[in-house]
């Protein structure tokens, strides 16, 4: 609302903007494409299959939807308790091990939601090494004793948040970092507190970067299916597949991924809404950085503690007990086509984030400079990717991907008689363009964040010196969100790289990626076995989110003066 | 017209006619088998015959969704799926083609395969009753039915009705005494669960080695699997349990097939009767059972250690196609009984 108004006032004060739409229709066209998916998918809600409907509302359909929701709401709490605290803690106050845990707190984000639900499922089950052990000390039998169920709602909630906190850590801390002493001054001089200049300034400031971290946990969340199914939780997710399956009914599938859609997409109108009228600009001219507070010892270890729990429980633990399972067995799963596999994820990831980034960049640019409500809608519905289970999704790549395909073959066999087979479906093509609709939203979040921070009085500034938008974006925004980019970027590869559903999908003949060797071990419950996949994931992806980290750190211009604190 | 058509056709020159232009000694393959549990296999067969397996493996469903969108231009040559009920379901969908072969015809007993040749059954795997032995006297179990005798109250574990296999179960009961006989047996099954149902077969059976339960329900592979196992955990769990076949006195036990088919539109079609025929004969079929403690569908053919030592047992001869015409029904009673 308000880019539009002042982009609209930007466009009479500067009359130097080119005509011809180039901006906004050829982005419109890219989202169209984009879109493609989810508007398959919306297009089976006109397959009538009341029937089924009726079953599934007589039998089912509650639990979906209880489960679903408290799922939400229990990662939506466990993420924010997790994400905020610990950017709080790192950004604002100084303690041993801040300047590890600071990269570290975001290991998480690289162990597959699945992967570390199997992990914590053989540690912790009836069964396992720890309970068993535990009767064998004690002498006690079946029921003698109370243990938590890893494998129940709760467990799901925990599994989850441990591997999605990292989402608001990352966008709550990057907000944090940006906030300037002047901003927070005003509060001390009010006379408030360390947790006051927290809930009253600090946390006002960085909601839209915790709220858009938070969406994309949540979404994920939604379209897990990996680690509910794995718990026996009956979510909306495993309700498609079950429908879809089970019941071999599609269209009744489809509906019900159409509603979780709906449901996403009011969520997310809800909340634009919600802060329609704020603007959180850092109004103030003149940055300087909070100095953080050193901690007492006993605060200190408080701090430590709050940072630890999440990591070792998300990372530390996990990650050993996959180590420990990999020794066992890398002999036998780690040989020569290990290599390829860990070629073609790395390959598959670079590409896909890189392709990623560019649209968003393109489509963020475009609503600020051209923004109307057709683009803005187009851009939104063309990344609710992220909410769309990933084996629905991949079904609405295929359906316009093979429609194409057949449709030139069959135009090429009738003109020429000539047969011109599938070009796209079953390429590295498919692959990466359902990459791009899945994790879109993940890019276009983080990049309309980082642009959004710039004030439209730079666009100005620039144009009024003859730049086309192009110079504009390229000359001032990219240098200035260097680090939204990146991070933009990482995530996306992380994200990819754990991806499983779409890839088993619609990947081509004789090509793996580890998610899919991890996948088929672990899918045969042989655990052990899988671990060196999943290891080499969480591995691979722990790189970028080092270095991610590392660049975000760097970007702070106070940095130096905390490392002499 | 002619420039745009002498431009399209020389674009097509250079670029893309290479994937329609296969090679002849090739053969695509769509399995919803695991890697682990066929490239061996494959890599033996190009080994002896020249002919190069192309290999995209998925869940049934997601192959069958494949097939079925890339239409008559889909590269699969042969669809392996792990359960007959996919297999009725891609014949419905219209995507097999029925195949002769004297050696299919005369290596699967004709229970096992489609009667017009639309697919054949590769490997056979059972799933039965697994008891804990110092809580359970083999005596007191019987049949599927017996199941629901309220002597069993809480001391059942079975995984999720999600799962393809239990829903093929219920298929087969619906198949062999109608709907309103099976809807009872689920609704006495599940009040006798120990636990809400979560996770997979080896969980049920390690469940009941542990005193969670004292029966469990599971395919025997995962019991042979655990037997087997190089971790000791595993196969002292497998100890404390044994197998029951059920059924033995009325239809024998349920038993369920991994088969194959060749695609309606496949290329390469005389390669992949060949690639079938590989998989049937003596050498293959032992290897199904040595690998993956799956039973042979070719009679005659020598099982592996592990098997022979659960004993002979009577198979259910049902018609496998069955269980994919009674699959949603089965889901509907599972959904009713709250079996989740």
């Amino acid at each position: 609302m308000h880019t539009n108004t002042f982009s609209n006032l930007a466009r009479h004060l500067v009359p130097s903007v080119p005509r011809p739409d180039w901006w906004r229709g050829s982005v419109l066209l890219i989202t169209l494409i984009l879109a493609l998916p989810v508007l398959v998918i919306f297009s089976f809600i006109f397959t009538p299959s009341g029937e089924v409907w009726r079953h599934l509302a007589d039998t089912v359909l509650a639990s979906y939807v209880t489960n679903s929701l408290l799922l939400v709401v229990g990662v939506a709490i466990g993420t924010l308790l997790i994400g905020v605290s610990t950017a709080w803690v790192v950004t604002a106050t100084v303690f041993p091990g801040r300047r590890i845990f600071e990269w570290a707190l975001l290991l998480p984000m690289a162990m597959p939601a699945y992967i570390i639900a199997y992990t914590y499922t053989g540690m912790l089950d009836f069964a396992g090494p720890l309970q068993s052990t535990l009767r064998e000390w004690f002498d006690w039998g079946y029921g003698d004793y109370w243990f938590p169920d890893i494998r129940s709602l709760w467990g799901a909630m925990l599994m989850l948040t441990l591997v999605l906190y990292p989402y608001v850590y990352l966008l709550a801390r990057a907000a944090f970092l940006e906030q300037s002493v002047y901003v927070l001054d005003v509060g001390r001089s009010l006379g408030f507190g360390p947790w006051r200049v927290l809930f009253r300034i600090a946390l006002p400031l960085a909601r839209p970067a915790i709220i858009t971290g938070l969406s994309l946990a949540l979404m994920e969340t939604l379209a897990d299916f990996g680690t509910v199914q794995y718990f026996g939780i009956d979510t909306f997710t495993t309700g498609i597949y079950r429908t879809w399956l089970g019941l071999g009914d599609s269209a009744a599938a489809a509906q019900l991924s159409a509603m979780l859609l709906i449901f996403v997409f009011t969520l997310v109108v809800v909340e634009r809404w919600s802060r329609r009228q704020a603007q959180y600009h850092n109004s103030s001219r003149s940055f300087k950085p909070v100095p953080p507070i050193r901690l007492t010892r006993a605060r200190a270890t408080v701090a430590f503690l709050v940072c630890l729990f999440p990591l070792l429980l998300g990372f530390i633990l996990p990650a050993l007990q996959l180590l420990s399972w990999s020794i066992d067995t890398a002999a036998d799963v780690v040989d020569a086509s290990f290599f390829g596999l860990i070629l073609n994820s790395l390959s598959l990831a670079m590409g896909a984030s890189v392709i990623a980034l560019t649209i968003a960049l393109l489509m963020a640019y475009a609503k600020r400079l051209r923004g109307n409500a057709l683009l803005n809608i187009a851009v939104r519905i063309a990344a609710m990717g992220y909410a769309i289970p990933g084996t629905v999704l991949a079904v609405g790549v295929m359906i316009p991907f093979a429609w194409i395909d057949n449709s030139i073959d069959g135009w090429m066999r009738e003109q020429f008689d000539v047969s011109t087979g599938l070009i796209l479906s079953g390429t590295v093509v498919a692959l990466l363009f359902a990459y791009t609709v899945r994790f879109l939203s993940v890019s276009v979040q983080t990049v309309e964040a980082g642009l959004g921070k710039i004030r439209l009085s730079m666009d100005d500034a620039g144009r009024s010196l003859g730049y086309t938008p192009g110079r504009v974006l390229r000359d001032i925004h990219l240098p200035i969100m260097r680090t939204s980019l990146l991070t933009a970027l990482l995530m996306v590869f992380v994200d990819v790289l754990k991806e499983l559903p779409a890839t088993l999908m619609l990947r081509p003949f004789n090509f793996n990626t580890l998610a899919v060797r991890a996948y088929e071990l672990a899918g045969d419950e042989r655990l052990a076995d899988a671990a060196s996949a999943a290891l080499s994931i969480v591995l691979v992806g722990i790189i970028p989110v080092i270095l991610l980290s590392r660049s975000i750190s760097r970007k702070r211009p106070g940095e130096e003066y905390v490392a002499q604190a | 017209m002619s420039i745009l058509r002498a431009t399209t056709l020389l674009l097509l020159a250079t670029i893309s006619i290479v994937p329609v232009a296969q090679a002849a000694q090739e053969v695509n393959l769509y399995s919803a088998r695991k890697e682990k549990l066929i490239k061996p296999l494959l890599d033996r067969f190009t080994q002896q015959t020249g002919i190069k397996v192309n290999l995209v493996t998925g869940k049934a469903n997601a192959l069958l969704q494949r097939l079925k969108s890339e239409g008559r231009n889909t590269p699969a040559d042969l669809l392996l799926t792990t359960d007959a009920g996919n297999l009725y379901r891609a014949q419905q969908a219209e995507l097999l083609q029925a195949v002769e072969s004297k050696t299919l015809e005369s290596s699967v007993p004709a229970h096992y395969r489609e009667p017009e040749g639309h697919w054949y059954g590769l490997s056979v795997r059972a799933r039965t009753i697994f008891y804990a032995n110092d809580r359970v006297d083999p005596k007191e179990l019987g049949s599927y039915a017996g199941l629901t005798d309220p002597k069993w109250k809480g001391r059942i574990c079975i995984r999720s009705s999600n799962n393809i296999y239990n829903q093929s179960l219920v298929a087969s009961m619906i198949a062999h005494q109608g709907v309103a006989k099976t809807e009872e047996w689920v609704n006495g099954l599940v009040k006798n669960f120990a636990r809400r149902p979560k996770g997979g077969d080896r969980d049920q059976i390690r469940a009941a080695a542990a005193g969670e339960c004292d029966i469990a329900i599971a395919n025997t592979y995962y019991y042979g699997a655990m037997q087997t196992s190089s971790k000791e955990r595993d196969r002292a769990a497998a100890k404390e349990v044994s197998l029951f076949w059920a059924n033995q006195d009325s239809t024998g036990t349920h038993v369920n097939i991994s088969g194959g088919a060749v695609t309606r539109y496949a290329g390469n079609k005389e390669n992949a009767i060949k690639l079938l025929e590989f998989l049937v004969n003596d050498e293959s079929q032992r290897w199904y059972g040595e690998v993956n403690n799956e039973y042979p569908v070719k009679s005659g053919v020598e099982i592996s250690g592990t098997l022979k030592k659960w004993g002979e047992f009577k198979a259910d001869t049902l018609d496998l196609h069955l269980l994919g015409k009674y699959n949603a029904e089965a889901v509907r009673i599972m959904d009713r009984a709250g079996w989740r």
